[in-house]
């Protein structure tokens, strides 16, 4: 039952991106997953449906084309995570902060505090640039001192994966042996049936080996996870919504809540598109809402754009 | 004799004997730059997105912070040798220093 599809479905992200201009959202469901009798066999069952928020790259700090109030946008994208999601919890995939400054951290800190719901952070390479990211650790990742940890929510088992540091020349995103070390031993002894979200900055799969858009080593996590019926990745770093099915492995990026970068080869780098016009930033940048069906192996994701 | 002062100042403008280095739509230009032995090279980020000058070497021999927009760093190369870097936080931008 297992699908392959390698590269992006750019049929339908265009049918995605066209019915979210006209601001509706849209759900659907991924195809993948082992067969309902297997997750009765061995699971325990998740308790209840519930729904999740993802949102991403903030910079806060972040002032130049195309958005010099990269605040307002983040407050318009968590009143909407708010407002329509009304979720179990939320996460974070990473630059929080442009320049991992305290005022910046602070910032967020307080704005996600106001909504109330419990948020899980990861680094982006913008978070850690300082003390090899000790700063960002403290205030963001208190269960994981270097930005990796796990957590159960309602019968799901999320990881929180930091691929932002020592990175090589010429490489891509990095996890490194001892973060794959506490990996294997998270996932030891855990029933195939249980879904697994992981949420990391850099993209677990290449969307682009020229802009560096992959982690270098993510086939050896993927290795371990491919025995789980039901596994979603969810990350940011690209500011764009792409999707990719492999066997049982939904990967998913997300939108920016500050600025758009463009689709890998269409500009000469992935920086920001600065000659986005204001009329248009807000149905560029977005937020994301993942819910998990009882009974069904594969999350619902669906990705809207700012509203407001 | 206009002309060959041209040639001269084109000569000095050449690539390969700039110690200036810009960084732009997240590359290192020029990529590679040859000076002599107590050169320094500064760099210049002229890119919305911070970068960093970071050597390649185990372990790095020079490694800047991040750079803002406009902010400089600046390294002075005594040895000669081959001196690859590149960006700790765009790991694809890479770029060399030849110090004869």
């Amino acid at each position: 039952m297992a699908q392959q599809n390698d590269t992006p479905n750019a049929g339908r992200r265009a049918a995605l991106e066209c019915m979210l201009w006209a601001g509706s959202g849209v759900l659907w469901t991924m195809v993948g997953g082992i067969p309902r009798s297997s997750v009765l066999a061995a699971t325990p069952e998740p308790t209840d449906d519930f729904s999740f928020a993802q949102i991403s790259d903030s910079h806060l700090g972040f002032s130049a084309a195309p958005n010099t109030d990269v605040t307002g946008t983040f407050q318009l994208a968590l009143a909407q995570v708010q407002h329509h999601a009304k979720p179990a919890l939320m996460i974070h995939t990473g630059d929080v902060s442009h320049l991992s400054r305290a005022a910046q951290f602070d910032t967020a800190w307080q704005l996600v505090s106001t909504t109330g719901i419990e948020t899980h952070y990861v680094p982006g390479e913008h978070d850690v640039l300082d003390n090899d990211g000790a700063d960002f650790f403290a205030r963001f990742t208190k269960g994981g001192p270097k930005g990796w940890y796990s957590f159960d929510q309602q019968g799901v088992h999320f990881i929180g994966l930091n691929n932002v540091q020592n990175l090589q020349a010429g490489g891509l995103g990095n996890l490194g042996d001892a973060q794959l070390a506490w990996l294997k031993q998270d996932l030891e002894g855990r029933a195939a049936s249980q879904p697994i979200v992981v949420f990391a900055h850099i993209p677990l799969w290449t969307v682009s080996e020229t802009w560096g858009w992959g982690t270098a080593d993510s086939e050896q996590a993927l290795a371990l996870l491919r025995r789980f019926g039901s596994v979603t990745v969810l990350n940011g770093h690209i500011h764009q919504v792409m999707q990719k099915v492999e066997g049982h492995v939904a990967f998913h990026t997300a939108r920016s809540t500050a600025f758009p970068q463009p689709a890998p080869g269409t500009a000469p780098s992935p920086g920001p598109m600065k000659s986005v016009p204001a009329e248009k930033l807000r149905s560029m940048l977005g937020v994301r809402q993942v819910t998990l069906v009882r009974g069904q192996s594969d999350l619902a994701v669906v990705d809207s754009v700012l509203e407001g | 004799m206009r002309a060959i002062l041209l040639a001269a100042f084109c000569l000095f403008a050449l690539p390969a004997f700039a110690e200036d280095v810009t960084i732009d739509n997240f590359t290192f230009t020029p990529a590679e730059i040859t000076v002599k032995a107590g050169a320094t090279v500064t760099w210049t980020n002229r890119d919305d997105i911070p970068h960093t000058v970071t050597s390649a070497a185990h372990p790095p021999i020079f490694r800047s912070p991040a750079l803002d927009t406009n902010e400089t760093t600046s390294v002075t190369f005594n040895t000669p040798g081959v001196y690859r870097y590149f960006c700790s936080l765009h790991a694809h931008m890479q770029g060399t220093v030849i110090v004869q």
